[in-house]
């Protein structure tokens, strides 16, 4: 039973987190595995991690672990304000909280049973307390989600999850600009020379350099060898 | 120059364009039809991106279909462009704290024409005509190089019609990545532009359903969805927070077609 799960479904490649999971964990010394082990071989089996997956739900999992990131983020900022937070900044910043929840929500109910587990996230190593540094932080975070999204749009197959990733990250982006100007109001560092390069682009990032970047804040390893390269 | 100008420039460029518009628009597999065989490692170099675009060229005649969405693009980066070196050059227009954030915008618009014009030549194609600009489109701002909130207003309209010009390409880019993640590059840079103009202009920097800079309504149509992929974002419930009125529909940027773009972007466009 367990060998015909595994052909049918894990090497299609196309496999729910789930059902891999409950693949994996109720077959891992049976014989049967032998029938999927290229794609075992591939992927080095996740110890406690999180994997997001194949193809365009394995990308739709990346975007919605950095947006599961971000929400949480926003979330503890607002929680613990910084001294000194202004009425205008507490709104901006609730604003930015809400669009962050609402795209881990709608990644997480367009994802259904194919979505990830809520991440374990770790912010312990920042200081919420301290304006400068914690919108530091923020502005790192909407620079790396910007940058992701930007690389991460060529990896979809379905044109309707490019729009949707389109939708997001402008979004992001105003964010990143947002905040940059909270730093340094009325300045280039809105689209800095930093995120900007020569050309006019803005930066770009591979979901192993976003993830590596990522990794002093989730608790959870969050596994992306099998997303796509193209 | 006007609308039927740069759309006969587009033809002359590439007699088939329409037919193949027609023809992509029932959105068949272009990923399949239009796959390039080598993928240029440095994408932020012009001359590795147009060689992608000239290789792609040879293989399939989507190829100019891109190099249309490419020359569309190019059409708002030189309106862009020549608003903002009008403005700066505008004696008295943009005080003197705010000038650092046009200046880098500015510099943005000339890189992203010379990136665009570039990637076009290389890849074997024309450059449309550059269009005259008439920064009061048609008279509705005539003080726009005077008067620096009505500058703001146009300023705004344009970033945020930028913003969503290009989201409604990148699907019609899918089969390309090179071109698609250039594009998106882009986008993002406008929308960084959109929202400090708009903060400096007092509002939100995120596009809302109530934005309505005057007489260019036009710009912010639909922005209000909040059905996203068949899921209505704003029933989407956390427990412990509530979630402001309006963030369902300010959470996403909508897209705009090129025939809703260009309907905004012509009045700018002078004789």
């Amino acid at each position: 039973m367990f060998n015909v799960m595994i052909d049918s479904v894990a090497c299609n490649g196309k496999v729910g987190r789930r059902w891999f999971m409950q693949v994996l964990g109720v077959t891992s010394a049976a014989t049967g595995l032998t029938a999927c082990s290229n794609l075992l071989d591939d992927e080095n089996p996740y110890v406690g991690g999180v994997q997001l997956g194949r193809d365009d739900v394995g990308v739709l999992n990346y975007a919605y672990a950095l947006e599961q990131l971000e929400a949480a983020f926003y979330t503890q900022m607002l929680t613990t304000p910084y001294a000194g937070i202004t009425p205008e900044e507490t709104q901006l910043l609730t604003d930015i909280r809400d669009h962050e929840i609402i795209h881990r929500e709608f990644l997480r109910t367009a994802l259904g049973g194919d979505a990830i587990e809520s991440l374990e996230l770790n912010f312990g190593s920042l200081n919420f307390a301290d304006r400068a540094a914690i919108l530091a932080a923020a502005r790192q975070f909407e620079n790396t989600g910007v940058a992701a999204y930007n690389g991460a749009g060529k990896l979809l197959k379905n044109p309707d999850f490019l729009t949707l990733a389109g939708k997001i990250v402008s979004v992001e982006a105003r964010h990143a600009a947002l905040i940059a100007d909270l730093l340094q109001p009325r300045t280039a560092y809105f689209a800095s020379d930093e995120v900007v390069a020569f050309n006019g682009l803005e930066n770009v990032q591979t979901p192993e350099q976003v993830l590596s970047a990522v990794r002093p804040y989730t608790g959870t390893v969050v596994n992306g060898d099998l997303l796509p390269t193209t | 120059m006007n609308l039927n100008a740069i759309l006969s420039d587009i033809e002359t460029v590439d007699p088939e364009a329409y037919e193949r518009l027609n023809h992509a628009a029932g959105r068949t597999s272009r990923r399949n039809l239009f796959r390039l065989g080598t993928k240029a490692a440095a994408v932020a170099v012009p001359l590795a991106f147009g060689a992608s675009l000239k290789t792609a060229y040879g293989q399939t005649s989507n190829a100019a279909a891109i190099l249309e969405i490419l020359n569309f693009a190019l059409t708002l980066e030189y309106l862009e462009d020549s608003f903002y070196k009008a403005a700066l050059a505008a004696p008295g227009l943009i005080p003197a704290g705010d000038r650092a954030v046009f200046q880098q915008i500015s510099t943005h618009e000339e890189r992203h024409v010379g990136f665009i014009e570039n990637a076009i030549r290389t890849a074997g194609g024309t450059t449309v005509t550059r269009p005259r600009l008439d920064p009061t489109a048609k008279g509705a701002y005539p003080n726009v190089l005077s008067n620096y909130q009505t500058f703001l207003t146009v300023a705004q309209a344009l970033e945020d019609t930028g913003v969503r010009a290009y989201k409604g390409q990148a699907a019609n880019l899918i089969s390309n990545d090179d071109v698609l993640q250039a594009a998106l590059q882009i986008h993002s840079v406008e929308a960084r532009h959109a929202a400090e103009v708009r903060r400096i202009r007092g509002q939100k920097p995120w596009a809302t359903s109530t934005d309505n800079p005057a007489a260019i309504a036009a710009v912010y149509e639909g922005e209000g969805n909040v059905t996203q992929g068949g899921v209505n974002v704003s029933s989407l419930q956390v427990s412990g927070i509530t979630l402001g009125a309006s963030a369902a529909g300010d959470a996403f940027d909508e897209p705009l077609t090129r025939a809703q773009v260009l309907a905004i972007a012509t009045p700018f466009i002078g004789a």
